[in-house]
């Protein structure tokens, strides 16, 4: 019984197009409904702005656009997801969230590698649960600095 | 009795008076005749002696010891006090230091001092044994001669009495019955020092503290309270059996005593000269508690993190009062309004007693200067004096605590390229002593810090050629710059002007490093310089890091706000008046070219409203130069928070920052330094 506990990765599932994604509990602080946002200038494009989270000035990514999926206008299941990685917190904006699960580990494969390409490192794995596929996302990547090095060169030179 | 309570005392006030003596040895060293200097130095060492005598620290207690004794015979004139003297009390005051530093850190205070004693001994030889005689007879002397006073104490008295004190000779004696004779000693004093000032005590307040007397004991003191209050006051220390109050006639006692009594013991010197600096100091409004009870000024010590707290609590409260004031803009309601606005007042109040709390002199900073500026003209043969200025200009201590290592970079810099040799100076035809000025000075909501000198001033060529060489600059663009563009070259990384690359500095290191410091806190650096004449190095640094105030505009429809700080003006300015510069707008304002940024366009904010003939304008500047930011409309000034973007988006091209407005909506702060190149 424990063992199964212990071997069980507790996730966020979210929706983007039409794709299920999923990032670890540990690393969510909330989940937000769409506010205001302020747009940042000179920033990358998926970089939405930034949204006064109860005082404090937390930074917004569309997830659509950071994996170059076609963009859609903020709806009514549009949610932000707070995470936080390292010393950063950031909000993912998704199509909705409503799902938490618990994956066990032997469920979990390394990303398929046909998919290759920029995209696949940010993925850590795939679950195969009954009936969908569930991508689990390696956030460090996502919010790589490196990536944002790239982004910042590119500023410069604009 | 638990002696961790008093450390942290201890160390503080042990920390004051290291300091006291640095500043005081180096007057010392200027005027080497001056007694109340001499006098002041021996008093600091002498509390520290006592201190740390009672804290158990040995060491400490006999370095001091004997540094006192070498004090001493300066003051008697038994020693003259050279620079080489100084340069071993410095050396001892640098132990000193160095055991207190390693008692605050746990420590025990244990240091070999046996060097620096031996110097100190063998300096002191030779009139050790003539001295104690002295003390000795001296002694004697004032037993037998309770109410006889010297010309000094005279002076005091009767001066004292011109200025409407009175003087009073009292005569305490303790009930027979007394456990600690020295506690009711120091709370008669306390009592005394509360009301007036103790010029003479028989027996000395050493001896009465070693509790070597029997009963009874009097004292001088001079006071404006009537006979009977001070009576009534003393007879409030429990276990004193009488008081004696007799009023003193100064002039009957002058004339009497006139010639006689030249000669007094030496311990007895000593605390009537500490009462009389004290005094003077009072005189002069600047006396530095040195016992905490004895100041009318009640202080408490607070944690740091308590005011840090304190302050992000009202940092919130900033934001919910601008919340409020745009509530009860929108409802119109006479009593809301006049409710909000009256809040608004209380909170600004609230605001800068917060911000004063935060605030410390920069003294603190300032003085380790005398010290480190004196070693190193040392080192480089040169003759400096520092001159400080406006010590006392207050800044809030998270500036201070990053403002020392940027000061420490300019002043090395003034002294090994600044200044020039004596010889130098004086074939310049100059005064041989050079003069560095430290000056401090608030002016709006910023502080300056300057540090200027008297020396060649830089050699625009020198530098021109140092930076084509390095790359900094092509040759072609170099001969085109100004004088000041040249010398902000200096501030490039890379570029050192020191013909040979010395210890202190020239390793082109440093300027860069103040430049880049500096401005992270918000402040700026700038060079002015006059062949022959000087430098001046002038940083202009903001009050406050955290709530700063800005003016709200709004760029399409979209809000940003300008601090104030860097505007000029706002204006409204035809189409028309709008120029182009090779490709550049440019509008004439009040004589002057300045260049056109349209905020839309520079931060790509999406069109949404129309253009008219008429654009709103703010002008802001950066040092001498300015730019002109065209905006949709002003929407006004207010005070904000200063908040960071977070650690994702960092060096977002010209933002500053953010701001929670309001309406709980975040608005961007614009960078006008970045703005402007």
């Amino acid at each position: 019984m424990n063992e199964t506990v212990i071997e069980d990765v507790k996730v966020i599932v979210f929706q983007l197009k039409d794709e299920d994604y999923g990032v670890e509990v540990a690393q969510v602080r909330s989940i937000e409904r769409v506010q205001h946002i302020t747009r940042v200038p000179s920033t990358p494009d998926f970089v939405e702005g930034v949204i006064n989270l109860r005082g404090v000035v937390t930074p917004i990514i569309d997830l659509r656009k950071r994996f170059a999926i076609q963009g859609l206008d903020h709806s009514e299941t549009t949610r932000v997801i707070i995470v936080t990685v390292g010393q950063m917190d950031v909000g993912l904006v998704v199509d909705a969230a409503n799902d938490v699960l618990d994956i066990p580990k032997n469920a979990i494969e390394p990303p398929p590698k046909v998919v290759g390409g920029l995209e696949a490192a940010y993925i850590r794995g795939v679950a195969k649960l009954e009936k969908r596929l569930l991508i689990l996302l390696n956030l460090d990547k996502v919010l790589n600095p490196d990536e944002m090095e790239e982004i910042k060169e590119i500023e410069g030179k604009v | 009795m638990d002696k961790n309570q008093y450390l942290d005392m201890f160390i503080d006030e042990s920390t004051e008076h290291l300091q006291a003596m640095n500043d005081h040895l180096l007057k010392l060293e200027n005027q080497p005749g001056d007694y109340s200097i001499i006098d002041e130095v021996f008093r600091s060492a002498h509390t520290l002696k006592g201190m740390s005598a009672t804290m158990g620290y040995e060491d400490l207690a006999s370095l001091t010891h004997q540094m006192e004794n070498v004090l001493d015979a300066i003051r008697n004139d038994k020693l003259k006090a050279t620079s080489d003297l100084l340069d071993v009390v410095f050396e001892s005051v640098d132990h000193l230091e160095a055991m207190v530093q390693d008692i605050a850190n746990g420590g025990e205070g244990k240091r070999d001092v046996t060097e620096v004693v031996a110097k100190l001994e063998k300096i002191e030889k030779g009139d050790f044994s003539e001295e104690i005689a002295a003390t000795k007879e001296a002694d004697q002397k004032t037993h037998g001669n309770q109410n006889s006073y010297d010309d000094f104490e005279l002076t005091v008295l009767s001066q004292s009495t011109e200025q409407g004190f009175h003087a009073y000779s009292i005569n305490i004696s303790l009930r027979a019955d007394v456990i600690l004779k020295a506690a009711r000693v120091f709370m008669v004093f306390e009592v005394l020092e509360q009301i007036g000032e103790v010029i003479k005590s028989t027996p000395t307040v050493d001896q009465l503290e070693e509790e070597n007397f029997d009963l009874a004991f009097s004292v001088t003191i001079v006071t404006k309270e009537a006979e009977n209050d001070v009576q009534a006051r003393i007879m409030k220390v429990s276990e004193i059996d009488t008081v004696e109050v007799q009023r003193i006639d100064v002039e009957e006692m002058t004339k009497e005593q006139g010639t006689s009594l030249q000669e007094s013991a030496n311990e007895e010197k000593v605390l009537l000269s500490e009462k009389q600096t004290q005094r003077n100091n009072k005189e002069n409004g600047t006396e530095k508690e040195e016992k905490p009870s004895s100041s009318p000024n009640k202080t408490i010590r607070v944690n740091i993190e308590r005011l840090d707290s304190l302050m992000n609590l009202f940092e919130e409260l900033v934001i919910d009062r601008g919340r409020l004031e745009q509530i009860s803009r929108d409802l119109k309601s006479s009593e809301l309004t006049e409710t909000v606005e009256h809040m608004s007042r209380i909170s600004g109040d609230l605001q800068s007693i917060i911000l004063n709390m935060r605030m410390v002199p920069i003294e603190q900073v300032f003085n380790r200067f005398p010290r480190m500026v004196r070693a190193l003209a040392k080192d480089l043969n040169k003759i400096v004096h520092l001159e400080i200025i406006g010590a006392e200009t207050e800044l809030d201590r998270t500036v201070i605590d990053e403002i020392g290592d940027p000061l420490v970079h300019l002043l090395r810099n003034s002294i090994d390229h600044g200044v020039e040799t004596p010889e130098k100076r004086k074939q310049a035809g100059k005064r041989e002593e050079s003069t560095i000025t430290l000056k401090a000075y608030h002016s709006g909501n910023h502080v300056f810090i300057e540090v200027s000198d008297d020396g060649a001033g830089i050699n625009r060529d020198k530098v021109l050629q140092k930076a084509i060489n390095s790359g900094v600059v092509s040759s072609e663009n170099g001969a085109t710059l100004s004088d000041k563009q040249v010398y902000e070259l200096l501030f490039s990384s890379g570029l050192s002007t020191a013909d040979e690359i010395s210890d202190i500095s020239g390793r082109g290191v440093g300027l860069d490093v103040v430049k880049n410091k500096i401005e992270s806190l918000g402040g700026n650096v700038s060079v002015h310089s006059s062949p022959n004449v000087g430098t001046t190095f002038s940083i202009q640094l903001p009050l406050t890091l955290s709530i700063i105030s800005v003016m709200l505009v709004e760029v399409q429809e979209e809000i940003y706000a300008v601090p104030l700080s860097s505007i000029i003006e706002t204006a409204i300015i035809k189409k028309e008046d709008i120029m182009a510069a090779h490709n550049q707008k440019v509008i004439d304002f009040r004589g002057s070219v300045v260049p056109l940024i349209n905020l839309t366009d520079f931060f790509d904010v999406p069109v949404s409203k129309e253009e008219n003939d008429y654009y709103s304008i703010v002008i802001v500047r950066k040092g001498e130069k300015m730019a002109a930011l065209v905006v949709n409309s002003f929407i006004g000034q207010q005070e904000i928070v200063l908040k960071s973007l977070g650690n994702y988006l960092t060096n977002v091209f010209a933002i500053s920052g953010a701001t929670i407005l309001g309406n709980g909506q975040v608005a961007l702060i614009v960078d006008c330094n970045s703005l402007i190149k």
